[in-house]
Parts: structure tokens; C-alpha cells; sequence
């Protein structure tokens, strides 16, 4: 048993405990240190940003503050479009001091959004701080506004809220809200769903090799439409494309799908293993499997190849932001020889992380949570190559001759499957490159 | 409740914000759930700093609520003492922690640091940022100014014994547009004129500067919506006068020159007489011609609004169709200007309403904030950027006020530059009829989009065309030109979604 103080000395969390044994499993018996702090993460919310383009049919109306609308504006940082498919109820000091009624300012509000936009068919109430904090009912206003609107308009709610969501768990919430109202699946006949939002031209490279190995029939969640809800049902295999999807997984248990365990699909190895883990629950038959991904994987490998010349060898560092850091860390170290400093999650879900954990070496420096100075201290001492962190911290560390990368493009841009790892790579390579080239 | 698409200013703890990341010394504990740390963002990549905002955030979760949020805030002031230690606190809370009324100044206050400690009271369900930086400008100012306040009934102060008269420069802060420039180009006019610039603040001031506010002979307010409450109060306790002209445009700067010469006891003849900005001498040159009665609508905050609409009028020879501005506070003033110029003042922070004005009103350049520079994209009318809300294309590399001479200068070439140029129309009259020519045609200094290219590729094969049709816009050209040109080589007649791809990891980086 080996003792590791990676936090540095006293405060309010333990030491790093990491269990060596002679068969090596990882991480997956690692004790990961729990660190309490200051955040420095977004809330749910911001999940809109990719969800509203996701789901083309749905408006997302938050209900908070000023805050919680210039927070999605200012992460979105554009606004290409007049009137995007999300908007924000400011709740003012009349609705406080009880001189307005709530709901009935949210009644009116929502009557005059759908009489606007009539191709809405899917309304998300989308929870805040503030509105939590007062307690305003939303699964009982969106109960209710449904009854009103349907069939042409259903209304759900979720929570975005920062005191109960961090960051990619707004998208977890988000889907666990759809599972109720997904129909269910009569079909005697497995099926597979893939749950997380992917870009479209991930989701279609996963249908056709899905359907090159014999596997199917498949649904995705989110749908690209609210009127394309996937069934779900006892026969209902699912595997996650996302790591931040606890809640979503569990409502899926409890309509009897079962999950199937893999990695996430990030990556060469990734994504093989997760397709793999599909065509095992299908029985396909291996030679099958390795011809239908023969193609695309030699192409990935080749792919990345180039990026491994640069990364191998160079220490990463990654700032706890969207439950994806450990698959991340996994494909650095694995895939293109990067060495890993620290690894910071904002949460750990152990069991859905298990796959992962197993492929990360060994003496990884995990931790959970987050105490932002604490952090910035040790990773100024262990002057890693590349601090993988949010925007706030981006610019700064720059500035201290630290090169980063923000983490945000990792979530906007297309990552999983094949095709995409040397993509995924080149993320990480890019602000290396540079680094190299410039000369000012 | 209001429903908000895209919001001109942000709650006032941002406001607050901006006052403590533009000083020095100063740091903000605010009590706020951790999605509020987004604000970091603004200062780290829109405005480029290079350093993190002053700032330490609780981030109570919703497991704290039913604890002691109240001693979190006590530990994240402590710790935050310990680990910055600032000349003086401010403390306060977002709109989350409003709702849970922990007296983060009271709380601050019980820890008996050794600094001052200014608590905010920012009504985040009323107010909103510049109200919140107005506000806590004046906190921090009586804070640090107060105690060399002369007693109230006192005699009248006295600044005999200097060689030149001086002032403070009110108003810049961080995320401001162009105060950084504003604030060189109005200090180097001062010293032209022989005043003494005392202190410059929020901007770059330290807590021990805001002390000595009181040594000028009066100030300058260059940005009303967040000087205005410190300098009322300033004028009352240290009987200091105040700046009324905001120095932005030709006739503006002169006004302003005469100004602060009449405020520091100073001959104004011999700066007015040298004055004499290329802008003025621009817009009366022939090419302006084509200029004349050009359709502007004006909107941004109500400082930068109405000076824009004096601009336009009188040193460009537009016709202002719209007026209108979101600082609410300043209603009065917009609604002055907008009589000015026979036109409705808007008044407004609702975007789509903004949106429908500037459609109805036709202009011909749209003078706005970032905002409008979309509504003016889509309506396909030019238009530039002349206040906050800010970009990071609002802090550009080169020094560019909007205040002063050059700041005169800067409106010229910002404003003219997307409209057609005079000889440019001029030709256009001449060849109308010539397919080039056309009325449409864009300024040719702005370029020209491009036309998908004619090739004699190899054909795509259905599913692959529609492949190419998920990719972002704004790469498919390359990716398509990539592809062919990687079926050319290889002697490939269709392409396919393989094709694509495998031109896609041969190409790529
Ligand atoms: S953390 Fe809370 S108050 Fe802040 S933006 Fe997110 S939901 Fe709104
Ligand atoms: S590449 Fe795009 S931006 Fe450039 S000219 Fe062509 S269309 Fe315009």
C-alpha cells in the first residue's frame, strides 16, 4: 500500500491512498481524495447550449435570474440566432415580494413563447437556483401547462441549477426527464439505445457499423426530434456514449433496460471496446466484428499516429469541468504516451467509471471535487506541458507560460467514435503546436 | 417574470466585478453558487486579461442549504484574506444567495480583519450591472475617501501652492469598451492643457488612491452610468465641481476642452486655436459628399448613445432615424437627445423589440452595441459597434478610444468604413447597368463571398454528398475540395462515404 499526500499538506481532505497489487487493475481500487472548495465550474445550464441544438424541436425556458441568462449567453458567446430556442424567465422582485403570482407569470409567459413559435413541440422548464431556492414547484407548473397544451406542446422540467448540477450534468438531467415519457418497447426482440447527445455525423457513423456487425435495431437519446422518442423496455440494451449520465441511467433501469458495460467511445481503444460490448450482448460473432470495424480503426490508427510524435511523453493536467476527464486521461495516456499529472473529476461515478478506471495506470493522481487555489498551486509546482481547464483559468495560466486547453471545445466538438480520435488528438496537440512555432 | 433572450447588461455583481478587476489591491468574496463563476470568463477571455478576476466565489451546493452557508462564507472570506491579501474587501452576494440572506457583511465584518470591508448591497431582482459598478464604485470611494473628508459646515477647502491645477479621471473600468484608450487619450489631452491628472479610477487605482480623491480641484466623468453616484457624493463632501461633457466627437472634445479649462482657472484660446482633428477636415472633403443623409439608428447605452447621435448629425451629416438606449436610468437625458432629432427615444432592454425598430426604420448604418451588430447582419445592414455590451473584438491590439481627438478620428474610419465609399458609389452611378456594377455589389474593400468552386471532380455518391452536408459550414469547402482532390489522385471516379473519410485522416493534421 503506498501513501501518496498528492494534495499537499493539511486541509480539509485526505491523503491519496493508491493499492498496489501484483495483477495490476488500474485505478480501480484507487482511493480518490475528495476535495472541498471553491468551484470553478459552470451549472447545468449551460448543457442548453448543446441540447437546443440537438433536440430541434424543444425550447428550453430557464427560471432564474439575470444571472442564469447572461451565464448562457456568455458561455454560448455568439448569438447567431434572433430568436434561439432557449430563453430565460427573469423572476423579478414583484414575483418575490408575492405581488405576482409565479405561476400564474409563468402561465402567461409560456402562453405567449408557443403562440410565437408553434413549431415547438417539446417545452423544457429548466430549474434554477433561484427558483429553487424558492421553492417554486416547476414539475407541478409543467404538469400543468401540459395538460393545457396538449397534444401540440408537452411540457417537462429538469433542474440546471449550480447548487444542484455541475456543468454536463444539465444534459444528465435534461434526458433523465425524457425517460418517463418514453414509450414502451413491446418488441420481444433486444434492442440497442445509445444514450447521450453526439453530434449527427458521430450518430451516423455508429448506425452503419452498427449495422455492419448485425446490431440492432438502435435509437439514440436525445432523438433529433420530440417526435422520434425511442421506445424502452425490458429488452432494452443501452450503452452510454457519455460519462456524466447517472440520473439517465438510472430512470432507464427502472424501466428494465440494462446497461451494457464499456468504456466510453472516445478514442481508438474507446470506441472499439464500446462497440464491442454491443456486439457481445448481440453474440455476433468475432470475426464479424473485426471485419466490420477493420476499416475505420486501421484509418484512426494511422490517423493518430501523427499526433502520438508530439504528445508521447508530455505531462497533462486536467482541472475537474465535465465527468469526462478520466475517459480523456485514459485515451492521453494510452493512445499517444502523454503522462498524467493529475486528473481532477467534478464527480465520480464509480460503477460507470469501472471500465475506465481498469485501462488508467496505476499511480494516477485522481481527485474529486474541486478547491480551485489549492489546485492552481500544485499544478503551478508540478508544471505539467499541458493543463487541460475551463475558460476563466484558461488565459491566466497562459500567462504564466502554462499551456492549456479549454476544456468547453471538447463538448462542442464532434469527439467520439473513429473517425473522430485524431480529431480528438489534434485538440490536444493544437495549443502545443503553437507553442512550438511562435516565436513572439 | 420577463422573458430574456439575449440580455444587454448582466446582473450588478458583475458590475461589481468589473470596479474590483479593474483595481488594484481590492478583492471580492461573493456569495454564489458555482455556475456564477462564469463571470470569470468575460475578463479571462473577452477582455484577454491575463490575470483571474479579484474574486472568490462560496459555491454553496444545495447540501449546504440546510447547514451553515453562513460559516462557509466566513472560512472563503478568511481563506481569501489569507491568500490575497487585499488593501480592502468586498463582500456580497448573487442573486441565489440574496434569497438566503446570510449578511455576508455582517459576517465579513465579525472577522475583524485588519482592512476595510466593503459590503455590497446589489438587488439582483432589480438592479442590473451598471447600476451594480455605480454602486459599488461609490461603497468603495466612501470607504476609502471618507475618513479625509473635511468636517461637514467646515471651511471651504483650499489646493493653493500647486503649479497646475489637477483632477481625477472617473469611470473606467474593466470590460468597459475602449476605456483603456479612452482613458491615455483624455489623460494625455489634460496634460496638454496643463492639468494634472491626481487619480484615475476604478481603473488601475489602489484602495490608497480612492483615499486621496479628495486632493484634486475637481473631476472628470468619463462614463456617467458608472461614475455618477461617487462623484455626487464627492462634489458634496470635498465641494469638488464635476465634468458635465463626455468627450466623444469633434465638437464634443472642443466643448470638453473648454470645459475643464474653465473648471482649472485655464486660457482655452491657445489649445482651441491648435485643435484641428483629420476627421473634421474628412468630413468635408468631396468623397463625403455621398455621405450626406445617410439613415443612422443609434442605440447602446445612454453615454455612447447620445454622443453617437451628435456625431452622426452634426459631423457626418446623417439623418438619425432611431434613438434608444437600455440604460434605464438615464431615460431622461436619452429622451432630450432623441427631441433633438425628431425621433421617438426607445428605451428598452428587450432585443426583439430593438430588432423590430431598426427593421421598420430602414437605416442605412446601424450604430449599436454587439447586439445590434447581429440584427443589423441579418437585416444586411452595416453597422458599427459604439458601446457595451462588448466582444473581443471590442478590445482591439491597437490603441483605439472613441474619446478625444484621435477618439474622433477612430468614429470617422470605424463608421464610414462600412458604408460605400464616395468614388466607389460614384462608379456604381456610372456603370449601373454592368453586371460587376451592380447596386448590390458590396464595398470592395469588405470583399466578396466566394462562389463554390467549378470543378471537373469526381462525382459524389448520394450518402456521401449528404455526409459532406453534416459537416460545419464553414470547413465544408475545404472538406470537399480535400476529398476530390484526394479521389483525383487516387484515380477514384465516385466518391463515397469511405472516400470521405479516408480523405479526412490523410489530410488531416
Ligand atoms: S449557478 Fe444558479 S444562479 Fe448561477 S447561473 Fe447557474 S442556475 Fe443561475
Ligand atoms: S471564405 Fe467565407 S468568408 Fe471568406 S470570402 Fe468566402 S464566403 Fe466570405
Amino acid at each position: 500500500m503506498v501513501i501518496r499526500s498528492v494534495l499537499g499538506v493539511g486541509g480539509a481532505f485526505v491523503n491519496a491512498v493508491t493499492i498496489s497489487k501484483a495483477t495490476s487493475r488500474g485505478c480501480t481500487d484507487a482511493v480518490v481524495p475528495l476535495e472541498r472548495g471553491q468551484r470553478e465550474v459552470f451549472c447545468g445550464l449551460t448543457g442548453i447550449i448543446w441540447l437546443h441544438r440537438k433536440i430541434q424541436d424543444a425550447f428550453f425556458l430557464v427560471v432564474g435570474s439575470r444571472t442564469c441568462a447572461h451565464l448562457i449567453q456568455s458561455a454560448a458567446g455568439v448569438m447567431i440566432f434572433a430568436e434561439p430556442r432557449f430563453a430565460t424567465a427573469i423572476i423579478d422582485e414583484r414575483d418575490l415580494a408575492g405581488m405576482a403570482d409565479c405561476n400564474d407569470e409563468l402561465d402567461r409567459l409560456v402562453a405567449r413563447l408557443l403562440e410565437r413559435r408553434p413549431e415547438i413541440k417539446l417545452l423544457f422548464l429548466v430549474g434554477s437556483c433561484p427558483s429553487e431556492v424558492i421553492k417554486l414547484d416547476l414539475s407541478r407548473a409543467a404538469q400543468r401547462l401540459s395538460r393545457t397544451f396538449m397534444p401540440d406542446v408537452r411540457v417537462l422540467n429538469y433542474s440546471g441549477s449550480g447548487i444542484e448540477t455541475t456543468f454536463t450534468q444539465g444534459e444528465d438531467a435534461c434526458l433523465a426527464s425524457l425517460v418517463p415519457i418514453l414509450p414502451s418497447a413491446t418488441a420481444t426482440e433486444p434492442s440497442l439505445l445509445v444514450v447521450g447527445a453526439l453530434a449527427e455525423v458521430v450518430e451516423d457513423q455508429m448506425r452503419r457499423l452498427f449495422a455492419a456487425m448485425g446490431v440492432g435495431p438502435v435509437a439514440f437519446l436525445p432523438p433529433r426530434s420530440a417526435l422520434m422518442l425511442p421506445a424502452v423496455g425490458p429488452n432494452t440494451r443501452y450503452l452510454m456514449a457519455q460519462p456524466f449520465l447517472a440520473d439517465t441511467a438510472r430512470a432507464l433501469e427502472e424501466r428494465g433496460a440494462r446497461r451494457l458495460a464499456a468504456p466510453f467511445p472516445l478514442g481508438v481503444e474507446g470506441t472499439e471496446l464500446w462497440l464491442r460490448a454491443a456486439a457481445e450482448a448481440w453474440n455476433i460473432p468475432a470475426p464479424r466484428f473485426d471485419d466490420s470495424i477493420a476499416l475505420p480503426r486501421a484509418r484512426a490508427l494511422r490517423a493518430l499516429s501523427r499526433h502520438r510524435e508530439l504528445l508521447a511523453g508530455l505531462r497533462v493536467f486536467f482541472f475537474p469541468d465535465s465527468q469526462m476527464e478520466i475517459p480523456l486521461a485514459r485515451f492521453l495516456s494510452r493512445e499517444l504516451g502523454m503522462r498524467l499529472v493529475e486528473v481532477g473529476t467534478p464527480y465520480l461515478h464509480r460503477q460507470h467509471m469501472a471500465a475506465e478506471l481498469e485501462l488508467l495506470p496505476e499511480d494516477t493522481a485522481l481527485v474529486e471535487g474541486q478547491d480551485v487555489e489549492r489546485q492552481l498551486d500544485r499544478c503551478r509546482e508540478m508544471a505539467p506541458d499541458l493543463v487541460v481547464c475551463g475558460l476563466g483559468l484558461a488565459n491566466p495560466l497562459e500567462a504564466e507560460g502554462i499551456t492549456t486547453k479549454w476544456s468547453i471545445e471538447l463538448l462542442f466538438s464532434p469527439t467520439q467514435g473513429f473517425d473522430q480520435a485524431a480529431d480528438l488528438a489534434e485538440l490536444f496537440a493544437r495549443p502545443l503546436a503553437r507553442r512550438l512555432r511562435l516565436r513572439v | 417574470m420577463q422573458l430574456t433572450l439575449w440580455t444587454y447588461e448582466g446582473p450588478p455583481h458583475v458590475g461589481a466585478m468589473r470596479v474590483a478587476t479593474a483595481m488594484e489591491g481590492v478583492h471580492y468574496v461573493l456569495h454564489a453558487p458555482q455556475g456564477d463563476t462564469y463571470a470569470d470568463l468575460l475578463f479571462t477571455m473577452i477582455e484577454r486579461l491575463p490575470k483571474r478576476p479579484p474574486v472568490t466565489y462560496t459555491t454553496f451546493q444545495a447540501r449546504d442549504l440546510g447547514g451553515d452557508t453562513a460559516a462557509l462564507f466566513q472560512n472563503a472570506a478568511r481563506d481569501a484574506y489569507a491568500r490575497f491579501q487585499p488593501e480592502a474587501l468586498l463582500v456580497g452576494a448573487s442573486c441565489t444567495a440574496e434569497l438566503i440572506q446570510d449578511d455576508p457583511g455582517g459576517l465579513a465584518r465579525a472577522l475583524n480583519l485588519p482592512v476595510p470591508v466593503v459590503a455590497l448591497e446589489l438587488p439582483a431582482y432589480q438592479k442590473k450591472e451598471n447600476w451594480g459598478a455605480a454602486e459599488t464604485f461609490y461603497q468603495l470611494v466612501r470607504a476609502c475617501a471618507g475618513p479625509n473628508a473635511p468636517p461637514p459646515g467646515g471651511p471651504r477647502l483650499t489646493r493653493a501652492g500647486r503649479a497646475r491645477p489637477s483632477c481625477n479621471i472617473l469611470g473606467p473600468t474593466a470590460l468597459g469598451f475602449r476605456h483603456r484608450d479612452d482613458v491615455r487619450e483624455v489623460r494625455d489631452l489634460l496634460d496638454g492643457l496643463g492639468i494634472d491628472v491626481n487619480v484615475v479610477a476604478p481603473l488601475g487605482a489602489r484602495p490608497a488612491d480612492l483615499a486621496r480623491l479628495g486632493n484634486a480641484d475637481f473631476n472628470v466623468v468619463l462614463y456617467p452610468e458608472i461614475a455618477h453616484v461617487a462623484v455626487q457624493w464627492l462634489s458634496r463632501t470635498f465641494q469638488q465641481p464635476a465634468t458635465k461633457i463626455v468627450p466623444i466627437g469633434v465638437n464634443a472634445t472642443r466643448a470638453f476642452i473648454e470645459e475643464v479649462c474653465a473648471l482649472a482657472g485655464l486660457d482655452a484660446q491657445p489649445a482651441l486655436a491648435a485643435f484641428a482633428p483629420r476627421a473634421a477636415w474628412y468630413a468635408r472633403s468631396v468623397d463625403s459628399t455621398y455621405l450626406t443623409g445617410k439613415r443612422v439608428f443609434v442605440f447602446g447605452d445612454a453615454t455612447h448613445a447620445i454622443a453617437a447621435a451628435r456625431v452622426a448629425v452634426e459631423e457626418l451629416g446623417f439623418v438619425v432615424v432611431g434613438l434608444g438606449s437600455y440604460s434605464r436610468e438615464f431615460g431622461r437625458e436619452v429622451r432630450e437627445a432623441a427631441k433633438l432629432y425628431g425621433v421617438e427615444a426607445l428605451l428598452t432592454d428587450d432585443y426583439l423589440e430593438v430588432e423590430q425598430k431598426i427593421a421598420e426604420a430602414q437605416p442605412d448604418l446601424v450604430l449599436g452595441t454587439q447586439m445590434e451588430r447581429h440584427i443589423a447582419k441579418r437585416l444586411r445592414v452595416p453597422c458599427a459597434v459604439i458601446s457595451a455590451p462588448v466582444h473581443v473584438q471590442d478590445f482591439p491590439a491597437r490603441h483605439s478610444p472613441q474619446m478625444g481627438i484621435e477618439g474622433a478620428n477612430v468614429l470617422f474610419d470605424a463608421w464610414v468604413h462600412p458604408l460605400m465609399m464616395g468614388l466607389e458609389e460614384h462608379l456604381l452611378t456610372m456603370f449601373r447597368e454592368d453586371f460587376e456594377f451592380h447596386g448590390e455589389a458590396a464595398p470592395s474593400h469588405l470583399g466578396v463571398p466566394c462562389e463554390p468552386a467549378v470543378t471537373m471532380a469526381p462525382s459524389w455518391a448520394r450518402d456521401a454528398e449528404k455526409e459532406l452536408g453534416k459537416i460545419p459550414f464553414f470547413v465544408r469547402g475545404k472538406a470537399r475540395r480535400n476529398t476530390e482532390r484526394f479521389a483525383q489522385e487516387r484515380g477514384l471516379e465516385t466518391i463515397t462515404v469511405e472516400t470521405l473519410y479516408d480523405a479526412k485522416a490523410h489530410f488531416g493534421r
